[in-house]
């Protein structure tokens, strides 16, 4: 037993961590949000040369990590430092390449870990509401390839990514398990139209229309109708990523919280001295902790091979941090009174991060759920 | 990161099943697993047997007769104890005062009392809350003046648990009056079979009777019986309170009733179905679970943290919180299980050898006492509020 990084886990979270609070200051990361891209070319360059891509993947797939804990201690550093880069992308869209690229799809994986390639999945549609086979879209065979037809909703950095990897329906109809494929699009396929935006918590998304985008034989990722074993897997990836980037930034908020509390005076005395904001205070200390067991309990079982205790564990971090980074955020807010609602606090925009982690990959209730029907199914087994 | 134990531990983690397997007496398990009220002799029974083994007193030192056990090899023990169904380990006199003992008494108090302990020749009691001296135990009011060489007390004690098996009670005693509240504490040991000492007990709200006010009129004390230095009393008693709390989670009380817990679920039906698929009840069920798993990781965490070195400080408290609302919601689910059959109430059932047919479910005899019971978890050993300002002061700062 032992809950310590290696030492070589230590020197990628210091030299990250110090990279970004270098080059990732608040105003800055507003830059980065809110520009054309929706994060910034040079940070993402800057991060991939750290190593920070390639911490991600094993080294067989041309990086030098893959773990749970490598993926983990990645995003904590990302959520503290309130990152906008295409991390996330490059985890789940290359982990679909090594689970179920053929040699040349696999050729991907250097651009992306190089950071030269942006990828994005683009799985959610409108009404899908989290659930992993409701896919609509669909993929109709033709004697080259595939043409595909249909709406990508909330796609991150989808009007700019130059990958995509796109789920779609081959047979079936949603909400089917069976009948879902997997395909690599590039971002500037004919037939493909994109409509950007803005998001609350900084950076973009889009919402894709394809009409008729034709693609070779070759853009189908793994066996055909075969899809949703992937997209589970990857999500897997998604599920631990988001936890730990929320434990990150829950960490943040709770640490500028409690500083506020000892330095904000109120009828002559720091506002910290007060019983009532001490009780939540010290509430919101326990739960940080138990999200950050909750982290460690899903890097160590995402490699596992036994499926319904992996995907407990992970469902089990994803619904701990949704609650728990939401209950940060609010209390955070709260305890910092008006300030706290201010544009100019970065802890405002820590707080909005921690509830759209909730948004992404499903949230607090459709884990709950999940976390059941998993345990439903074990009891069966 | 590693989160399994090592082969040594896995290896103690096996001898502990076996000795349990080997030496826990069934009718005692079956008890303990139904939620139904241990006699005295039932707990003197399983402290004989672990004090043959050299295991009663787990915390304390080689030296004194302890097995010289880490934090690790604790939380296994406590864990799979709780899992078999072992009696908790009566805590005053090993667990408490033994300690205590270890650290601050004299070499003839050590030579006395520890073996005393260990044999069960003495059962101790704990006398530190008063009617006005509850989460505020430093004002407690109960005097001892000494005289020649003994000292006077007289006062009252309350929630004495256990007092009604008790020979020996420790006790928070005012020594000096005009001191401030904290300086003037000193900590006595005191025969409960002294004239002037007299015993009431207090029935609770699921109808036992396991607690008790003890009344102290001019009762003579051998100044011998004195802790430590007078008026030094309450360092003891704060060291006391805090000492070794990486158990104090009850992860492994906590898993046992889970498990419990998903037994009955599966069984009671509601609507044809049972009740784990009750979408609601489920929702409680996989809450807790989860609450309760990530738990048993941040135990961990705190163990290693032990286990390298550190001590267990504020985090205990952090431990106490979580682990006693995990424990409540799970009784408090087992009694959700039984329906309205957690309404009816036979005394006699809640003890060994009732042998009338269960009302409802069998677990629905003990249910409700056991929750009702068990709310003390979140107020005794310093209540979840006071806890709170333990982790406000010590870890935040504020």
């Amino acid at each position: 037993m032992n809950f310590q990084h290696t030492e070589d886990r230590r020197m990628l979270a210091d030299s990250l961590n110090r990279y970004l609070s270098e080059n990732n200051s608040i105003e800055r990361r507003h830059q980065s949000a809110e520009g054309t891209f929706g994060y910034s070319t040079s940070l993402y360059a800057g991060l991939a040369e750290l190593g920070a891509i390639g911490a991600l993947f094993p080294e067989e797939a041309g990086g030098f990590g893959g773990s749970g804990f490598d993926v983990s201690l990645v995003f904590e550093c990302l959520g503290r430092n309130l990152a906008v880069e295409p991390m996330l992308g490059a985890l789940v869209v290359g982990q679909a390449l090594i689970a179920a690229g053929t040699d040349a799809q696999r050729a991907q994986l250097e651009g992306i870990v190089s950071g030269g390639t942006v990828a994005a999945l683009a799985h959610d549609e409108p009404g899908s509401h989290y659930e992993l086979s409701h896919v609509a879209m669909t993929a109709a065979q033709t004697a080259t390839g595939w043409v595909l037809n249909g709406t990508k909703a909330v796609v991150p950095l989808g009007d700019s990514a130059d990958l995509l990897l796109v789920s779609a329906r081959t047979s079936g109809a949603a909400p089917d398990a069976d009948g879902i494929s997997l395909f690599l699009v590039p971002g500037t396929a004919a037939g493909l139209s994109k409509r950007g935006n803005g998001r609350i918590d900084g950076g973009r998304t889009a919402e894709l229309t394809l009409a008729s985008v034709a693609v070779g034989a070759d853009a189908l990722l793994g066996t055909e109708g075969q899809g949703l074993a992937v997209l589970e897997r990857i999500s897997g990836y998604a599920l631990l990523a988001l936890a730990s980037e929320s434990l990150g930034a829950m960490d943040v908020a709770k640490d500028q919280t409690l500083e506020y509390l000892r330095t904000r005076k109120q009828f002559g005395v720091p506002i910290g001295s007060f019983q009532a904001l001490q009780h939540r205070m010290a509430d919101l200390l326990l739960e940080v902790g138990q999200a950050r067991s909750a982290v460690i309990n899903a890097a160590a079982a995402v490699d596992d091979t036994d499926r319904l205790a992996r995907e407990k564990a992970l469902s089990a971090a994803k619904y701990s941090v949704g609650r728990i980074g939401t209950l940060v955020a609010e209390e955070s807010i709260q305890m910092h009174g008006g300030i706290g609602m201010t544009w100019e606090l970065p802890l405002s925009h820590y707080a909005k991060r921690l509830v759209m982690i909730d948004h992404q990959f499903g949230d607090e209730d459709h884990h709950l759920a999940r976390f059941i029907a998993l345990s439903q199914a074990t009891a069966e087994v | 990161m590693d989160l399994q134990f090592t082969p040594q531990e896995l290896a103690f983690r096996d001898e502990v099943r076996a000795f349990l397997k080997d030496k826990l007496p069934e009718r005692i398990a079956h008890k303990v697993k139904a939620g139904q009220r241990l006699t005295k002799a039932d707990q003197e029974e399983w402290h004989a047997i672990l004090n043959a083994r050299g295991w009663l007193a787990n915390h304390w030192p080689k030296a004194h007769g302890g097995p010289g056990w880490g934090a690790v090899e604790k939380f296994i023990f406590d864990t799979e104890c709780a899992l078999a169904g072992g009696p908790r380990i009566v805590p005053f006199g090993v667990n408490m005062l033994g300690p205590v003992l270890i650290k601050y008494g004299n070499e003839q108090q050590k030579a006395y009392w520890l073996p005393r302990i260990l044999s069960g020749e003495d059962w101790w009691c704990q006398g530190y809350s008063e009617p006005g001296a509850g989460s505020d135990l430093a004002s407690v009011k109960t005097t001892a003046v000494r005289e020649g060489d003994h000292y006077i007390v007289n006062g009252q004690k309350t929630w004495t648990t256990q007092g009604q098996h008790a020979n020996m009670i420790f006790c928070l005693v005012r020594t000096d009056r005009e001191a401030k509240a904290q300086s003037g504490i000193s900590f006595l040991l005191v025969d409960m079979n002294s004239p002037g000492v007299e015993l009431r007990p207090i029935r609770t709200l699921d109808g036992d009777r396991e607690v008790n006010e003890v009344f102290f009129t001019d009762v003579k004390v051998p100044a011998e019986n004195l802790v430590g230095e007078e008026n030094k009393g309450w360092t003891y008693a704060k060291f006391l309170l805090t000492y070794e709390r990486t158990g104090i989670a009850g992860v492994g009380f906590c898993v046992a009733a889970l498990a419990k817990l998903k037994v009955i679920a599966a069984r009671v039906l509601k609507n044809g179905q049972p009740l784990d698929r009750d979408p609601l009840f489920a929702a409680r069920m996989a809450r807790v679970e989860i609450d309760l798993e990530n738990m048993k990781t941040t135990n961990l965490r705190v163990i290693a943290a032990v286990a390298g070195g550190g001590v267990p400080g504020a985090e205990s408290s952090m431990l106490k919180i979580r682990g006693t609302e995990i424990r409540q919601e799970i009784l408090s689910l087992i009694r959700r299980a039984m329906g309205p059959y957690a309404i009816p109430f036979v005394e006699e059932a809640q003890y060994e050898g009732y042998a009338e047919p269960p009302l409802g479910e069998p677990e629905a005899a003990t249910a409700a006492a056991n929750y009702f019971n068990y709310r003390k978890l979140s107020i005794f050993g310093g209540s979840n509020e006071i806890q709170k300002n333990i982790i406000s002061k010590m870890i935040l700062g504020l």
